[in-house]
C-alpha cells in the first residue's frame, strides 16, 4: 500500500475558554482525499476542534500539523495557512454588500493578487460548478439558504484550498434545502477534496464519510469507518449517542 | 407698514450679507465635518483595538469632549491656536467644531462596527485576509451603510453647532444675524431670517441623507 499524504495531524490538542476545558488531548489525522465526519452532541467540542484547524480559535497546547508543517501562531503567518484550509460556516457568512460573484472573487484578488479578469473567470467556473451560473450579479439577500451556502462553498473553493472544513453547513437550512448542499459536498468528495465535516446528517456521514469521529465532552470517544461505527459501535457512549439520534 | 412687509424688506435687504454668512457656514461645516469624520474613524478604531493604552486615549478624548460645553472648546482652541500657533481664525473655528463632532462620530462608527456580525470577520479571516484587509474591505463598508442615518443626524447637529463660532467673531450665518440685530436694535426679524436659512440647509441635507438611505436599502 502506497503512503498517502497526511494533510492534517493533531496531537494532544487542548483548548479552554476560561475555566471551560473544551478540547481534551485530541489526536486526529486527516489524509489526502479523506472525508472525515465529526459527530457528537452539541457542546461536545466538534465545532471548536474544526475552528482550531484553521486557527479561528488558538489552541492552548498540543500541536497542529498542516501538510507536514507544525503550525504555531508565533512562528507562522496564519493567513498563509488559512489560504490552504477553506472554511464553510453554519450561517454562510456571505458578504451582504457584495454580489455573489463579488463574494467569490474578493479573496483571490485581495489575498492572492489575481487580476480582476482572471478572478472573475475562475469565480464564474466555481459558481457554475455549484449550480449558480445564473446568479453572478445578484446580492446574497435574494438567495435561498441552500443557494447561499453553495455560494459560500464556491467562495472557499475559489482560493483553491487543499482542505475544506465544513461547520454544520446544513444546520441553518430549511429541510427541503439540505439536499442540494449535501449533493454539492458529495461532488467535492468524489473529486478527491480532503474534507473535515461537522454535521448532524448521519446519512451523509454514512454515505460520503471515509471516517467518522464521535466526540463527547471534549474527547474523541471512537473513530471508525462509517459502517463499523454506525453498525458496530465499540464504546457504550457511542451506542448511547447513536440510539438517541436514530 | 405691516410687520410682515417689514420682515420681507429685511429678509430681501439682508440677502447679500446672509449669503456671505451662508458661504462661511458652508465652508466651515464641510471642512469641520470632513476632519471630524477622519478623527471619528481613527478614534473608533483605537476604541475597538485590543490595546489598553489606545483605548484609554480614545476614552479620554471622548470624555473631554462630552464633559465640556462646545463653546468652551471653541474658545480654548481659538485662543490656543490663534495666539500660540498663529493659525487663522477660520481654521481655529474648524478645529473647534471638528474636535467636538469627532467624538460623537467616533461613538457612532464604533457602535456600527461592533454591530456587524462576527461571522463576517471570521469569513474574511478564513479566506486568508489579514485583519486590516478584513476591516477595510468587509467590516467598514457595512458599518458605514449602517451608520448613514446616525451620521446624517450628526452632520445636521454639526451644521447647527457651527453657529457658535460667531462667539469668536466669525461672520457665519448666525454671526451676521447677531451683528445686524445689534446694529439696528431690531433683533427679532434677523433671528427669524437666520432660522429660515438653517431650516433650508437642514431640509436639503435631510433630503440627501434620505436619498442615500434609499439607495443603500435597494442594494441590500
Amino acid at each position: 500500500m502506497s503512503e498517502v499524504r497526511e494533510m492534517i495531524r493533531v496531537d494532544k490538542l487542548n483548548k479552554s475558554f476560561g475555566d471551560l476545558h473544551v478540547l481534551k488531548d485530541i489526536d486526529m489525522t486527516v489524509k489526502e482525499s479523506d472525508v472525515v465526519v465529526l459527530v457528537g452532541a452539541s457542546g461536545s467540542g466538534k465545532s471548536t476542534l474544526l475552528r482550531c484547524l484553521n486557527f479561528l480559535e488558538i489552541k492552548n497546547s498540543g500541536t497542529i500539523t498542516i501538510e507536514s508543517e507544525k503550525v504555531e501562531k508565533e512562528t507562522h503567518n496564519l493567513n498563509k495557512i488559512r489560504e490552504k484550509v477553506g472554511m464553510v460556516f453554519q450561517h454562510f457568512n456571505l458578504f451582504p454588500h457584495k454580489t455573489v460573484l463579488g463574494n467569490v472573487i474578493e479573496a483571490p484578488i485581495q489575498v492572492k493578487g489575481l487580476s480582476r479578469q482572471q478572478a472573475e473567470k475562475e469565480g464564474k467556473e466555481m459558481l457554475d460548478k455549484v449550480g449558480l451560473g445564473d446568479k453572478y450579479n445578484v446580492y446574497p439577500s435574494t438567495l435561498s439558504g441552500g443557494q447561499k451556502q453553495r455560494v459560500a462553498i464556491a467562495r472557499a473553493l475559489a482560493m483553491k484550498p487543499d482542505v475544506m472544513l465544513f461547520d454544520e453547513p446544513t444546520s441553518a437550512l430549511d429541510p427541503e434545502l439540505v439536499g442540494e448542499v449535501l449533493a454539492t459536498m458529495k461532488e467535492l468528495a468524489v473529486e478527491g477534496m480532503t474534507m473535515v465535516v461537522v454535521t448532524h446528517e448521519m446519512g451523509f456521514a454514512r454515505e460520503v464519510g471515509d471516517w467518522v469521529v464521535y466526540m463527547h465532552d471534549g474527547k474523541i470517544v471512537e473513530t471508525g469507518k462509517p459502517s463499523d461505527l454506525f453498525d458496530h459501535p465499540q464504546e457504550e457512549r457511542t451506542k448511547a449517542f447513536l440510539s438517541s439520534i436514530l | 407698514m405691516s410687520p410682515l412687509l417689514e420682515f420681507y424688506d429685511i429678509f430681501v435687504g439682508s440677502f447679500d450679507l446672509f449669503l456671505e454668512g451662508l458661504w462661511i457656514t458652508f465652508k466651515l461645516s464641510i471642512a469641520s465635518l470632513l476632519i471630524a469624520f477622519v478623527i471619528g474613524l481613527f478614534i473608533a478604531i483605537l476604541k475597538i483595538s485590543n490595546i489598553k493604552i489606545l483605548q484609554w486615549i480614545a476614552d479620554a478624548y471622548i470624555w473631554i469632549v462630552r464633559g465640556t460645553p462646545l463653546v468652551v472648546q471653541i474658545f480654548i482652541l481659538f485662543y490656543g491656536l490663534t495666539d500660540i500657533f498663529l493659525i487663522p481664525m477660520f481654521w481655529a473655528g474648524v478645529a473647534g467644531l471638528a474636535f467636538h463632532s469627532g467624538a460623537y462620530i467616533a461613538e457612532i462608527i464604533r457602535g456600527t462596527i461592533q454591530s456587524i456580525d462576527k461571522g463576517q470577520r471570521e469569513a474574511g479571516r478564513s479566506l486568508g485576509m489579514t485583519s486590516g484587509m478584513t476591516m477595510r474591505r468587509i467590516i467598514l463598508p457595512q458599518a458605514f451603510r449602517r451608520a448613514v442615518p446616525s451620521l446624517g443626524n450628526q452632520f445636521i447637529i454639526g451644521i447647527k453647532d457651527s453657529s457658535l463660532v460667531s462667539f469668536i467673531g466669525m461672520q457665519d450665518l448666525f454671526g451676521v444675524a447677531s451683528s445686524m440685530g445689534s446694529n439696528t436694535f431690531n433683533y427679532l426679524p434677523y433671528f427669524i431670517t437666520v432660522a429660515i436659512y438653517y431650516l433650508f440647509i437642514v431640509l436639503i441635507l435631510t433630503l440627501i441623507v434620505n436619498k442615500i438611505e434609499k439607495k443603500l436599502a435597494q442594494s441590500d
